[in-house]
């Protein structure tokens, strides 16, 4: 049968909080983690050896790393966090597509 | 040992008479009584039965630490085991036990360990179950899993009830500026000083009343002190525990509720777990008083000597008549008066040769004097003495109660919970906690502070260093150093006993031994974190509160190192235990995650649908006729559907509506099959890829404008779909114009399927002539109206093979539409059909669900290569040409058939070769179903190299975990009908 697994969100201490540039500062639980916000990612028609360096050479910061998080259960907004890997320190907090960011920052 | 409750002494109320049951027998304590009180007050002496040697065990101290009383609160499904007798208040009613013992502590035929434990070493099950001695007999043959159930049973501790947990729990969340734990001197004196300043301050505290080791004052007045607090504006939460300090300032609390009120109200959470920021947090957490290791020093009526003072001034018990305090430190000697003042004989042994102090003159000193072995079994009879420096010169004290103080371990758990070492401090013999870069301050005897009046010093001085990071004033802070006894502490962690097998305890819960720490070293386990695991010490629910810094000594001395070479375990949280049902608060039952229903929910169930959950949705599973079995009825459902026409609620799709000037742009990017040319009111079945070339889901999408397309997708991946389209455009594509909107709650969609699904709905919309196959071919799209002029969209589309549509509606009409369908189906002999029918009809089709697009494989695994475009770049198109990817042995699709046609099997099966059963095998069995056309069983799933490779050869699908196997051969997915005739129909 299509027995579908789901994740369970239900965290039980939730240390990080995000300042969503759209509704304010939230925790973690209401976000998704997306991955490395530095990684340039290819055009469509780009060479295999183009994509593979972008999908699977990655860096494995210790310090502050620019990550993309999505508002998943809130504005849904997709944003370039700057954390630390060692301290879950929060530098800053943007939208990532440039338009929303201009927007936002005048809203805050 | 004869403890006693003496008139005038103690904090309880005696106008308030509680009565309790102790192992079946009733007993009585008053108001403001610990269990543990309670039961010393009734001269009851022993509480507990020892982990593996089932030795008796009484009261051992009066807090967290508490190794010995460990009982078992309330029976049934309320049952609570490990619960220290010494923090359970008591309440009318209460009903303990003892545990780990039959038929009950004080007679415990598991007893017989204690004289076996010379085989009973560290390591003895390791060395001993996975193989019978001499020659390891057995070994390899799981002979341990025989073993370890007679083990588990006869080693351990209460035993948690089967049934579910009848209570509710609650999560909670607070903040604060300044956050104290602990009500101590310290505690309260920092609480105090920042909530002058109207700081909000929060106060915790794990017991019931305020005042931390104020209480083991006879002069102290707990009373009033909460409100005090409360009326300064300190917001106060007693009997919470703060278990855990992690990132961002965060600390996790356990609030227990209703842990001490007899019958509660059945709405109040029974424990609160909260999560609390504090921008500033102080840790006044105290210090705990460490015994010492030696010969017999847990035999009932071994006691800490602070533990004895409390008994003496919170709960009015004198522990003892005749009482031997062992000590190398200062910190006993107030004790050691105010027992005598109270009536008991006191005599006290200390390690030091000499001792600055003004003696009393009333007690018996005897200085350069270690503690032995003591004499007894079930109780103390007396303790065996010797000299420091000389230790062959023994002699005997007469006593019933023998209390230790080897020193005080400053409580580091929440600073070592952020990843900071504590240091170790060789004047005072004591960890204390390394430097904090955090918010946090530690004040108080935490800090390794022992003198009252510093340790209020501390708290003053924590207070403004919180008020120096809230950035309310600028000022010079400087602490009281660490110590403050007048003399020196002596290093005493174990007297070596000439006996063997000795039982000098390091840690009582789990029965370790001075000994069992040598035998470990001796085997060569001498790294910190392999003594632990090895001898288990540290690792009972008291995770080392006491033992660990004695166990530390001694393997210290073993390598003929410094503890701070030896290291320290790393204490994480929780600090004390946590109920799983705190972890999970209100997420049981239903609550356990969120329950989707489709808009035709009820419409389903009355008419007679048996429902199963997939993934959150409840999904009709078969619609049974009288006494039809899930078999039954879903073979009778495809039947009818190949027959004649079904109806299926299909609402569960993920439906997305993608508009804008560049919509086109986008969906051409995503899916690998073109639709840039995609004519509008037509509609295209598309794969989507990964970028790393692997599929990631299937679905259609609909033209239905210039500028707006409608999709679909599967089920299991309609949100993971919606947030990936909309990191593509918020992320990557920022120039496409595009707007995207989950309709998939918008929207209820119903499959109507059959060679006479065209007549069915013909009779449905308003115009039947829209329904003609010249104007919805295979794949057409059409915006209409059903016959009571409801707007519905229908698409010609088949996931069964058959002449098929789905239609969907605005989802607050999808009873009315259900009703128009199925009035029309049934004159056709239709049937209504569930997920397994659906099931059934796609695995005859050889369609792929989440089931085969499971991550691992490509779109040419899938037997889709031809929906991969050659013409244009898509996500996931340069990926999934590397080379790996296009190796000839790669599974592939393919269908499955038992070779005996009576024989079944189970999505799961490992497909092999006839003469290679083992490992991964050349395939897999995704999807099964019993096929009523063929009339047999049929799957799906992959094969190495696919159907070309293994045409007409005979293998075996193996299933483990069934204990099952059969033949099988591969065939074509597609099982009926391959040319689709029946859908173009």
């Amino acid at each position: 049968m299509n027995g579908v697994l789901v994740p369970i969100q239900n965290c039980t201490v939730d240390m990080i909080r995000i300042k969503c540039p759209y509704c304010g500062e939230r925790d973690h639980s209401e976000f998704t983690y997306g991955g490395d916000a530095s990684i340039k990612y290819p055009a469509l028609d780009a060479p295999e050896s183009e994509w593979t360096k972008a999908i699977f050479f990655r860096e494995n910061i210790r310090g502050m790393q620019k990550e993309t998080w999505h508002h998943t259960n809130g504005c849904r907004l997709w944003l370039e966090v700057e954390r630390s890997t060692i301290t879950h320190e929060i530098k800053s907090v943007k939208a990532c597509h440039p338009q929303i960011e201009k927007i936002t920052k005048n809203k805050s | 040992m004869t403890s006693v409750r003496k008139e005038k002494y103690g904090k309880i109320n005696r106008d308030k008479v509680l009565g309790f049951t102790w192992d079946n027998k009733e007993y009585f304590g008053y108001e403001g009584d610990s269990l543990a009180s309670a039961l010393l007050a009734n001269n009851i002496k022993i509480v507990g039965r020892s982990f593996k040697y089932h030795r008796p065990r009484g009261v051992m101290s009066c807090g967290v630490e508490e190794s010995g009383a460990l009982v078992t609160i309330g029976s049934g499904s309320k049952a609570d085991p490990n619960v220290r007798a010494t923090t359970q208040e008591l309440y009318s009613g209460l009903i303990a036990k003892g545990q780990n013992a039959f038929p009950n502590v004080n007679y415990d035929f598991g007893g017989i360990n204690n004289y076996l434990s010379r085989f009973f070493a560290a390591g003895f099950y390791y060395k001993t179950f996975m193989g019978l001695p001499p020659f390891e007999w057995g070994k390899g043959t799981g002979i341990w899993m025989i073993f370890e159930k007679i083990i588990r049973k006869a080693a351990g501790m209460g035993k948690a009830s089967r049934e579910p947990d009848p209570d509710n729990y609650e999560h909670a969340n607070d903040f604060c500026d300044v956050l104290v734990v602990g009500s101590g001197p310290a505690g309260i004196a920092a609480a105090q000083e920042v909530a002058k300043k109207k700081l909000d301050v929060i106060l915790i505290e794990q017991d019931s009343i305020l005042g931390g080791n104020n209480l083991s004052e006879a002069e102290f007045d707990a009373s009033l002190l909460h409100n005090q607090l409360e009326s300064s504006g300190i917001r106060v939460m007693s009997r919470t525990t703060a278990f855990g300090v992690y990132d961002n300032n965060v600390v996790g609390a356990l609030e227990r509720v209703t842990d001490h009120i007899p019958n509660p109200n059945s709405k109040l959470p029974r424990q609160r777990f909260w999560t609390i920021r504090a921008k500033h947090i102080i840790l006044a957490s105290g210090a705990l008083e460490r015994h010492v290791a030696f010969n017999n020093n847990d035999i009932p009526g071994v006691m800490t000597v602070n533990a004895s003072r409390h008994y003496l001034n919170r709960y009015g018990i004198l522990t003892g008549n005749n009482i031997v305090i062992t000590t190398n430190n200062d910190s006993v000697y107030q004790t050691a008066l105010e027992l005598q003042e109270a009536g008991s004989k006191v005599t006290i042994l200390d390690s030091r040769k000499n001792v600055n102090l003004d003696l009393p003159k009333e007690i018996d000193v005897h200085l350069n004097t270690l503690p032995f072995s003591i004499n007894g079994r079930k109780k103390i009879e007396g303790l065996d003495v010797c000299k420091a420096t000389d230790k062959n010169n023994k002699n005997t004290i007469i006593c019933d109660q023998v209390l230790i103080s080897g020193g005080w371990s400053p409580i580091v758990n929440l600073v070592s919970h952020r990843g900071i070492k504590p240091i170790w401090n060789q004047e005072n013999l004591c960890f204390v906690p390394g430097d904090i870069k955090e918010n946090i301050t530690v004040v108080g005897s935490a800090n390794g502070i022992w003198n009252k009046n510093d340790c209020i010093e501390s708290g003053l001085v924590g207070a403004n260093e919180a008020m120096n990071t809230l950035g309310f004033h600028k000022k010079e802070i400087s602490f009281p150093s660490v110590g403050g006894w007048l003399n020196p502490i002596d290093t005493l962690f174990e007297v070596k006993s000439n006996k063997f097998p000795s039982k000098s305890f390091v840690d009582f819960q789990h029965d370790v031994t001075a000994e069992d720490v040598r035998l470990a070293h001796r085997e060569g386990f001498i790294s910190v974190e392999h003594l632990k695991r090895y001898t288990t010490l540290g690792m009972a629910n008291d995770q080392g509160k006491m033992g660990n810094i004695i166990g530390l000594s001694l393997m210290a001395e073993q390598l003929d190192k410094t503890i701070p070479e030896v290291g320290t375990t790393v204490f994480r949280p929780p600090y004390t235990p946590v109920p799983i049902g705190a972890l999970t608060g209100r997420n049981v039952g239903k609550h356990f995650r969120p329950l989707r229903v489709t808009p035709m929910h009820q419409w389903n169930i009355d008419h007679g649908a048996k429902m199963i959950e997939v993934g959150l949705y409840q999904r009709p599973w078969y619609y049974p006729k009288k006494n039809e079995t899930l078999s039954d009825s879903y073979i009778r459902e495809t039947t009818i559907v190949r027959k004649t026409v079904g109806i299926c609620d299909v609402t569960s799709l993920g439906k997305i509506a993608i508009q804008g000037p560049d919509a086109t742009e986008l969906v051409n990017r995503i899916y690998t099959n073109p639709f840039a040319k995609l004519p509008i009111g037509k509609a295209r079945y598309g794969i989507m890829l990964r970028d790393d070339g692997m599929v990631m889901d299937d679905g259609t999408s609909w033209r239905l404008g210039e500028n707006e397309y409608f999709m679909t997708t599967s089920t299991a991946a309609a949100a993971k779909v919606m947030s990936w389209l909309e990191e593509l455009l918020q992320t990557r594509w920022t120039d496409l114009k595009v707007n995207l909107t989950s309709v998939s709650e918008q929207w209820a969609g119903a499959a109507i399927a059959g060679p006479k699904s065209r007549d069915v709905l013909s009779e449905c919309v308003l115009d039947s002539n829209e329904i003609s196959n010249q104007n919805l071919p295979f794949m057409g799209v059409l915006q209409t109206k059903l016959k009571d002029g409801t707007p519905c969209r229908v698409v010609r589309i088949s996931f069964s093979g058959e002449l098929a549509y789905e239609m969907y509606i605005e989802s607050d009409y999808a009873h009315g539409m259900m009703d128009i369908l199925w009035e029309s189906a049934k004159k056709y002999d239709g049937c209504l059909y569930g997920l397994e029918a659906l099931g059934a009809l796609r695995v005859e089709k050889g369609h792929v669900t989440a089931a085969e697009l499971d991550g691992r494989v490509t779109i040419d695994d899938a037997g889709l290569g031809k929906m991969a475009s050659t013409k244009k770049s898509y996500i996931g198109s340069a990926m999934r040409k590397r080379g790996v990817l296009n190796a000839d042995d790669r599974e592939m699709l393919v269908g499955f058939f038992p070779i005996n046609e009576k024989e079944t099997f189970n999505a799961g099966t490992i497909v092999c070769e006839k003469n290679n059963i083992q490992g991964q095998g050349i395939g897999r069995i995704t999807s099964v179903t019993h096929s009523p056309e063929l009339g047999h069983w049929i799957g799906i799933g992959y094969v190495n190299g696919g159907l070309d490779s293994w045409k007409d050869v005979t293998l075996v699908g193996a299933d483990p975990v069934r204990n099952k196997q059969m033949e099988i051969k591969v065939v074509s997915p597609h099982m009926i009908d391959p040319e689709g005739k029946r859908m173009y129909a």
